[in-house]
């Protein structure tokens, strides 16, 4: 994204007239997204001025700082429900995710051996739980249902006497269903286990509050909700007590859960952006729904066969998976190239797998091969959906004509009635 | 990733995209690759009297490197007698188009494609060799 981009505003946007949006125009917004410029402005002091370590404790450097650190606290908490005293400032969502996992199973361990998440969880909760079971830990990966959301049933069913904690996520990173989690938080604390959800895509997304849905942890991401990289937080219930072991071993800051020098200009801009998120979700989720509509409508409109992955009501407002059969998802992103998005197909990734977040849901590998993630965000605007869309829809018809695939479909060829040799 | 100029000319401007009958007695159709992988790609060969390709189609579902890839294998194979064309390497195509190591695979399929094509013509015509 280029400066100028992440710098308009709302206000400026419909002020141009023109029907010709800035290029490249950024849709990948479950991926990261641009600072808010009054997020920057709020840091900046901390950099230069008010540069101070916030645990210097005999001068006013230090006082200064630990005042811009206390009162980012109190956004952080404030978005979630929580009490500031129950938020731990963290590297980002991936470490806030570690700590969790390994830091209640440490321990715990000896006393309580299982865990329990599904199987379309981000990549750092199933890598912590596969570490986990490396140590001896039970890990329970469920399965989710086709569009998307965990079986509560299942999830009943999974709990034992050794279930130490529910990691569950708040919503999906690729296809952006929310999961039910207050549901989930009233079976936990039924059965006295922690629930933790990763809740980076979530925050500032959707209304969540950690006491109404009884959740006991709760991971936060700077990037992902118009702050600074480098930074996240993890929310830690105090009543009733979540005992955890840390990962990091130091100064004994932050309650001794994460020492180091805590970074005041990033976590300024974290809680900054929370302040904006808070403020503004109401009105940003109904503007971010009209817009996801119209593009996903449109698509709908002047495309065949075209499939929504994960459930659509259920669903953040700034995100769409859409399958477009017989068109190959990374064939596709080249013929698109003035629009950043991403793809579920095996030849984005270096895997060579199609998403295991769309096989999760049972989608076919062929179309997890066609499938196109669309996030829009803050910065999005009318224009850009209506180009994005234009190109979208030319680059698939053009592809289909050159696809094999599509051409047996319009003879009437079943493609699974083929054999195929697989490669 | 950067791709080459001509990986992209290929990729923009597809050379002899469609379908040629594959019933009819001197086309011989490739179809490679699977779906489920990504990629499949068809191509088919059109042999003249003199015994050398007159005319060559593609289509593929993949990626770019597989579509330019394909594209590239008509361009090359049209003109040549079917031992010529048969002499395409998978590594003439990588190099033409300077395709990425994580991208070879799809070159690798654009010669199977024309070998597929080829087999395909003389499978037709084994009877009217017995038949000499």
């Amino acid at each position: 994204m280029s400066a100028n981009n992440a710098a308009k505003t709302p206000a400026n946007d419909t002020a141009v007239g023109t029907n010709k949006p800035q290029l490249p125009i950024y849709l990948d917004y479950q991926a990261t997204t641009p600072c808010d410029p009054r997020v920057v402005e709020a840091m900046l002091p901390y950099f230069t001025e008010k540069f101070g370590n916030p645990h210097s404790r005999n001068h006013s450097f230090g006082w200064e700082a630990e005042e811009g650190v206390e009162k980012a606290r109190a956004q952080v908490a404030s978005i979630i429900g929580a009490d500031e005293k129950e938020v731990i400032f963290t590297s980002g969502a991936t470490e806030s995710n570690n700590l969790a996992l390994k830091g209640v199973a440490h321990f715990h361990k000896g006393k309580k051996n299982h865990i329990i998440t599904t199987v379309t969880e981000h990549k750092c909760i199933l890598d912590s739980c596969r570490h986990l079971e490396m140590e001896g830990f039970k890990v329970t990966y469920l399965p989710v249902q086709q569009n998307g959301l965990v079986d509560l049933e299942q999830l009943k069913a999974a709990i034992t006497d050794q279930t130490v904690l529910v990691s569950i996520m708040a919503v999906n990173n690729e296809i952006g269903v929310i999961q039910p989690l207050a549901e989930i938080g009233k079976i936990c604390r039924a059965r006295g286990v922690y629930f933790h959800t990763d809740a980076a895509q979530a925050v500032g997304k959707i209304p969540l509050d950690v006491n109404a849905m009884n959740i006991d942890m709760m991971s936060i991401s700077g990037h992902k909700i118009y702050g600074p990289k480098g930074i996240g937080a993890l929310y830690v219930r105090r009543k009733p007590r979540v005992r955890l072991e840390a990962l990091i071993h130091g100064g004994g800051q932050e309650r001794g859960m994460r020492s180091g020098t805590l970074p005041t200009p990033l976590i300024v801009g974290l809680g900054e952006a929370c302040a904006i998120a808070q403020k503004e979700m109401g009105a940003e989720t109904e503007r971010l729904k009209y817009l996801r509509d119209r593009m996903y409508n449109k698509i709908k409109e002047q495309l065949p066969e075209v499939f929504l992955n994960g459930d659509l009501e259920q669903r953040i407002p700034g995100n769409l998976n859409i399958s477009f059969a017989y068109v190959e998802g990374e064939g596709l992103m080249m013929g698109i190239k003035d629009l950043a998005v991403s793809s579920g197909s095996a030849c984005t990734s270096a895997s060579l797998e199609p998403s295991y977040v769309l096989r999760a849901l049972g989608v076919e590998e062929e179309l997890a091969h066609t499938s196109l993630r669309l996030g829009i965000g803050r910065f999005t605007t009318e224009q850009d959906i209506d180009y994005a869309v234009e190109h979208i829809v030319q680059s698939v018809n053009r592809l289909r004509a050159m696809s094999p695939l599509w051409e047996m479909a319009q003879e009437g060829i079943d493609i699974k009635s083929i054999q195929w040799a697989e490669h | 990733m950067a791709y080459s100029n001509q990986l992209l000319d290929h990729y923009e401007n597809p050379r002899n995209v469609g379908t040629l009958d594959k019933g009819e007695d001197n086309v011989g159709t490739g179809l490679v690759g699977a779906p489920a992988c990504g990629d499949v790609m068809k191509l088919q060969i059109k042999v003249g009297t003199d015994g050398r390709i007159e005319d060559a189609k593609f289509k593929t579902f993949g990626c770019g490197s597989a579509i330019a890839s394909s594209s590239l294998a008509t361009e090359w194979v049209k003109g040549k007698t079917l031992a010529e064309a048969e002499q395409i390497k998978n590594t003439d195509i990588a190099k033409e188009l300077s395709l990425p190591p994580v991208k070879i695979h799809c070159s690798v399929l654009a010669e199977d494609a024309i070998k597929a094509a080829i087999k395909d013509y003389r499978d037709k015509h084994l009877a009217d060799k017995a038949a000499e």
